[in-house]
């Protein structure tokens, strides 16, 4: 079940005006799985998913989420910010049996 | 699953154990999470409930918040597969430092845990606007609460979607 996990991909623009609005596209591997379903023999599936996703810009905090199982299988999350100043992207998932994964962006603000 | 029933038992036993014994119960939740390998920070309490009212009461701190135009929902009238359903949340904010969006949160009515995600946001953000796809179990309603740093709530209308296949295998 676990064996396609993690694999964080984050697709935005590289260069922005100051002021203009950046689409932030991310996509993570993760089963996602409630803990409420049973697998074919009829043993319980354990809950296993993203329970937070931080997102910070040159360190400094952005945004912050936190996750239910009510999250699609595989999380697709989409946001939008300012462009201020050129700098890196970071995204960081934490799931509830101790996966972290991060992925970053760099980008250039005229 | 042994260990989420173990974090339910606590949840019930500082229930049980009432007001008066709230931090206690507290720390009781804490050590349950930790065996349950939940991240530091995340709300269990209000992730775990398993009705609207009792969800909105742990997370937003209240059920009646008035319908704003300035909370968008985006959701498709008929989703054939309730595993993944499009959202898209946009509040109008200026998000500026005195004047943004701090917290959002978005429901499904009727899920068994009717909280799905909460937001907590910035005025560096400098916007409000999300995009993700959630699990629905049946024909529900999907709604959002947006705080702003004002301490001003509004409410998204609640918005339905027909859901062919239930989102509850996945």
């Amino acid at each position: 079940m676990a064996d396609n996990i993690g694999n964080p991909m984050i697709r935005m623009a590289n260069s922005a005006k100051k002021g203009e609005m950046v689409e932030v596209r991310s996509l993570i591997m993760n089963p996602m799985t409630t803990g409420l379903t049973k697998d074919k023999e009829g043993k319980p599936i354990p809950a296993h998913f993203i329970q937070t996703v931080s997102v910070t810009f040159d360190g400094a905090k952005l945004l912050d989420i936190d996750w239910s199982t009510a999250v699609s299988a595989n999380p697709y999350l989409a946001f939008k910010m300012r462009a201020e100043k050129s700098g890196t992207l970071k995204m960081v998932w934490k799931d509830n049996q101790n996966g972290v994964w991060s992925a970053e962006s760099k980008l250039t603000v005229s | 699953m042994k260990k989420t029933i173990q974090r339910r038992q606590f949840i019930g036993t500082s229930l049980v154990a009432g007001a008066a014994v709230t931090l206690a119960g507290g720390a009781l939740l804490r050590s349950g999470a930790a065996l349950a390998d939940n991240v530091a920070g995340w709300p269990a309490k209000a992730f775990d409930a398993k009705a609207l009212d009792q969800a909105m009461a742990a997370s937003v701190g209240k059920n009646n918040v008035p319908v704003s135009p300035k909370v968008k929902l985006t959701a498709p009238t008929i989703a054939e597969n309730g595993g993944a359903v499009p959202v898209t949340i946009e509040i109008d904010s200026p998000m500026t430092a005195d004047d943004y969006v701090s917290t959002v949160w978005l429901f499904v009515d009727h899920n068994p845990t009717p909280l799905a995600s909460q937001f907590d946001l910035t005025p560096g953000l400098g916007a409000a606007y999300f995009q993700q796809r959630i699990k629905m179990a049946k024909t529900d309603n999907v709604r959002v609460i947006a705080k702003t740093s004002k301490g001003e709530f509004m409410a998204s209308a609640p918005r339905e979607v027909k859901v062919t296949i239930g989102g509850c295998g996945g």
